[in-house]
């Protein structure tokens, strides 16, 4: 997995990994924390299931159960799905415009130690008396109100990795906005590029909200203040605004970069150029804005009146135009095209289906009087579940057989690859088609038992069979994952790909290009490939590169900003957690000092040292 | 409006549809057999709209496997170069239109009953009730004649009654599926929702709110009985004497601890909403602590090990009573029956 051939001690494998600023490094960093939050959340699923197998169930208590399902949301959507998206944009989109980084390394390195620690922090709770216990939306009141550092936990864990998704968010702005190579326009910047970009215009305008409201939670848990109190005169509602104000976006962002990466699997396994290019481009913008208009429908039940709930409905139903263009484009861009059956692109089949499904109920909640039936039921548990799997997680699984090649030097055995699809596909279908019928036949959810002779029994125990066949799908991909590493590296370019990318040798060089590489137009490798010899023509002649210093810095600021969050926490049980906080914050805003004072212009790789180097 | 949609559903597959689904779940308390006003109008246009979509996803599907079969790669075309389509206008204006028009019929008859559910002009000439949800467990008031009551609802049937609810602690939800759609019970505001059931029964109501460990078991029900028979209910509660002796002597006893041990948090009578649930009629409850066989077995351990039956409750060491006077509290408890008009009067519990 290394870039360079040479042994190397694991000890100096860590601390390459701790001290990058390689936006390939930073990538699989993303991925390796992203993937293990993914198993945690995973596994939790399953012991949910299992617990919901019979009815009356005891296998695990109330309290563990509401832990439960609120590590197993907030670990899925904040701390598995995005940092893995992450991961491949990090990795990927750099290589798609021809730059050399991202706009700025050390703000990348920073963000995802940030998630990391973030992440392992609120991870931790089970460890400190219990994880936070008030669902993955933490409504005010019962989140201020619930006992003992769970939600502390939540609330500070949320707001490291938060702190670091913004930074990372504005980082992959600049690169795209300023960083693209020669010729590399807008209009010319793969799909995957651009829901990268739009993703990070949403994560830049909603993550600030969620900041914000975790602040006031913080201070009404922490310091007494009464933003959610109602007998000093507070407002819980407002909570359900702040948060789904990033909540809803925070469903685009988790989605659109799976648009991104099934529309260039598709062109390429259909050996097709992507069908309606502009307007692919056009409706993701449109479904962006349009979901910040469109966060009350998910309080259509609070009782804000048949006006506002009439006007969110509409809104909310818009967002399924756009979305339809994009499934006929896909559907399109197969038509006349010779598609070839690879893992990805299994994926991508799968997930048509799939996400027209989780796309329908999505209309069907947006109508109002209909949601007043299908809400906080296992209807919307169906629904949304539709959307992030068979939207974000089999986009993420078709990435990952994807670009697998391009980012380990390997390749994922097809044959497993196959069975892990069927696998996942049908038990994903077993567990969550059901469900639609459990919510309208009455059971809520966030339920912990389902009561005897409710006849809801017959539904649970499919979706408790279904969940295990998908459990068993994630083991086949880590065998795969595991046994591919005993192979050879893989060849370049191993899937006939149309973009930048797939242009670089196997493994990636450090500086990914050794020359600045020119686009000719949309699919910039599939023009060469058609019109010239196949090789990406350089833009202009070698020249030394310039290249950033890795620094152990962000490691060491987050790790600060983590010591004084456990200070926040603990000085509620007396003064001590106090120095906690003094010592954490100034050494984490020494270490910012640090980084602002010191010089560091980087280093130059000269020419002569890349003329030995292969094209 | 109504009318029209009845029209639609004389649509053969319509039609079908609601019969299949119909069957689905438990009588009484799955919402696809409705049995008022606001399940009912929501079921049509559930079944309205799965209509639609099923029509757009056949389209999906039919495109998908032409796809799938004729344009799959074959032996012997690894080298062919498909012609690069860059996409068509005209097919891109019609997919996009479509679904423009399908969203616009949608919505209006969407838009026309958010309007129609929320209209509370009639309140003020109805019955009212206040509900308060607590953790775990519902406070019904009726305003006007000054009875409470607690976790069973009486209604009559065929007309509405409006809700005033608000919470005395976190949010919760009122949700009687097979009548109506939810609404949630916040702990700052009263929202008002009406809800009319159609013919006698006993309806399952939940909690749809995570409002805590025992959410799960926040179970209420809604008796819907006769106009007469909740005249006669609401008469016979008004005339409840709270300090009424019973005949036996061990329920005597029974009382003399209740008074003691329990009054502090529980009501009797048309007293005003305590810590506790109103047990004014608390012999005719069809379920005890919401979810449990009215049995006195399982009071006599809900009242001396209560956090085994909803955990997180408030009621957990507030009191201490051994179990052989807990037997006596639950004899006095079953015989709190002022009404002749029980759950039974409704038909009783669908088993």
């Amino acid at each position: 997995m290394s870039t360079t051939t040479q042994k190397r001690s694991l000890g100096t494998v860590i601390w390459d990994y701790m001290t990058t600023v390689d936006h390939k490094k930073v990538g699989v960093l993303y991925l390796l924390f992203g993937g293990i939050f993914f198993l945690m959340a995973g596994l939790q699923a399953l012991i949910i299931r299992t617990q919901l197998m019979t009815p009356e169930n005891d296998f695990v208590s109330a309290g563990l159960y509401n832990e439960l399902i609120t590590m197993h949301g907030t670990n899925m959507l904040f701390l598995a799905a995005m940092p893995l998206f992450f991961g491949l944009m990090n990795y990927v989109m750099p290589l798609q415009i021809g730059a050399r980084d991202l706009a700025f390394p050390f703000l990348n390195g920073l963000g995802v130690w940030l998630f990391i620690f973030g992440g392992l922090l609120m991870n931790s709770s089970w460890f400190f008396g219990g994880a936070p216990d008030a669902g993955w939306t933490n409504y005010a009141p019962l989140s201020v109100q619930s006992p003992g550092h769970g939600i502390n936990f939540y609330v500070l864990g949320l707001q490291l990795a938060g702190a670091g998704t913004i930074m990372t968010g504005i980082n992959f702005i600049a690169t795209i906005v300023l960083m693209r190579g020669p010729g590399m326009t807008y209009m010319r910047m793969p799909l995957f590029t651009w829901t990268t970009l739009v993703t990070s215009i949403l994560i830049l305008f909603a993550f600030p909200a969620f900041t914000i409201a975790l602040f006031l939670m913080q201070f009404d848990r922490m310091f007494d203040s009464a933003f959610f109190d109602i007998a000093l005169g507070g407002n819980s509602v407002i909570w359900q605004h702040l948060f789904w104000i990033m909540g809803h976006p925070e469903v685009y962002i988790l989605v659109l970069p799976a648009f991104g990466i099934f529309s260039e699997v598709i062109p390429t396994f259909s050996k097709k150029r992507l069908f309606g290019y502009t307007a692919m481009v056009f409706a993701t913008f449109l479904i962006a804005f349009l979901g910040f208009m469109v966060w009350a429908h998910h309080m259509f039940t609070v009782g804000l009146g048949p006006v506002a709930n009439a006007l969110f409905a509409i809104g909310t139903m818009a967002i399924a135009v756009p979305t339809g263009i994009k499934i006929f484009n896909w559907l399109l861009t197969m038509w006349g095209g010779s598609i070839k059956i690879t893992t990805p692109m299994l994926y991508a089949l799968g997930f048509i289906p799939s996400f027209t499904i989780g796309g329908m109920t999505g209309v069907m909640l947006g109508s109002t009087v209909a949601d007043y039936q299908f809400h906080d039921t296992y209807f919307v548990v169906a629904h949304f579940h539709y959307v992030i799997i068979g939207g974000s997680v089999f986009g993420i699984l078709a990435a990952v057989h994807y670009w697998w090649p391009l980012m380990f030097n390997r390749m994922l055995s097809e044959k497993l690859g196959k069975l892990e699809f069927w696998l996942f596909f049908s038990g994903f279908h077993l567990t969550f088609f059901i469900q639609h019928f459990l919510g309208l036949m009455g059971m809520p959810r966030r339920y912990w038992v389902f009561l005897e002779n409710q006849e809801l029994d017959l539904g649970n125990l499919i979706s408790t069979l279904g969940s295990y066949l998908m459990g068993l799908a994630v083991i086949v991909l880590l065998i795969n994952v595991v046994t591919s590493y005993f192979k050879g590296p893989a060849p370049r370019d191993p899937w006939d790909g149309r973009s930048l990318e797939w242009s670089v040798p196997n493994p990636t060089p450090y500086y990914n290009f050794k020359y600045t590489p020119l686009t000719r137009g949309l699919d910039p490798l599939w023009i060469e490939k058609m019109e010239g010899d196949g090789k990406i023509k350089p833009a202009e002649p070698l020249h030394d590169i310039h290249m950033p210093h890795g620094s152990i810095l962000p490691f060491l600021i987050s790790l600060g900003f983590t010591i004084a969050s456990f200070g926040f926490i603990y000085q509620l049980d007396g003064p001590h957690g106090r120095i906690l906080i003094y010592i954490g914050m100034a050494f984490a805003i020494g270490c910012m000092i640090v980084r602002s004072l010191k010089d560091d212009y980087g280093y130059n790789i000269p020419k002569e040292e890349l003329e030995k180097e292969d094209d | 409006m109504k009318r029209w949609m009845g029209k639609f559903k004389a649509l053969m597959l319509f039609t079908f549809l609601a019969i299949l689904l119909a069957g689905c779940g438990k009588e009484n308390l799955t919402s696809l057999n409705p049995k008022g006003y606001g399940a009912d109008i929501t079921l049509d246009l559930i079944l309205y709209i799965t209509f639609i979509m099923i029509g757009v996803f056949v389209v999906v599907m039919v495109i998908y496997t032409i796809v799938l079969i004729r344009y799959r790669e074959k032996k012997g075309q690894e080298n062919e170069i498909p012609v690069q389509v860059e996409g068509n206008t005209k097919l891109e204006i019609v997919w996009t239109v479509i679904p423009i028009i399908l969203v616009i019929i949608i919505l209006v008859p969407t838009i026309y009953f958010t309007f129609d559910l929320a209209d509370t002009s009639e309140a003020s000439s109805s019955i009212n009730i206040d509900v308060t949800g607590n953790q775990y467990w519902w406070h019904f008031e009726y305003q006007d004649e000054e009875v409470a009551t607690s976790q069973d609802l009486y209604i009559p049937t065929g007309e509405k009654v409006y809700l005033n609810m608000i919470s005395s602690d976190v949010i919760h939800s009122f949700w009687v599926p097979s009548i109506s759609g939810k609404m949630d019970v916040n702990p700052e505001n009263v929202n008002t929702m009406f809800i009319e059931a159609y013919e006698e029964g006993v309806y399952w109501g939940k909690c749809a709110e995570l409002c805590g460990p025992s959410h799960s078991l926040m179970d209420f029900k809604v008796i819907a009985v006769s106009p007469e028979e909740y005249e006669q209910w609401i008469t016979d509660m008004q005339n409840v004497d709270p300090e009424e002796v019973p005949d036996d002597a061990v329920a005597q006893e029974g009382q003399d601890l209740f008074q003691n041990n329990c009054m502090g948090c529980h009501a009797l009578g048309s007293a005003p909403s305590g810590v506790g649930p109103n047990l004014t009629n608390f012999g005719d409850r069809t379920h005890f602590v919401g979810y449990l066989e009215p049995t006195k077995e399982n009071l006599v351990k809900w009242i001396t090990d209560p956090e085994s039956i909803k955990p997180g409750n408030l009621m957990t060491g507030t009191y201490d009573v051994t179990e052989e006077e807990a037997d006596k509290i639950a004899e006095y408890l079953m015989q709190l029956q002022p009404s002749e008009i029980t759950p039974e009067s409704a038909g009783g519990l669908i088993d």
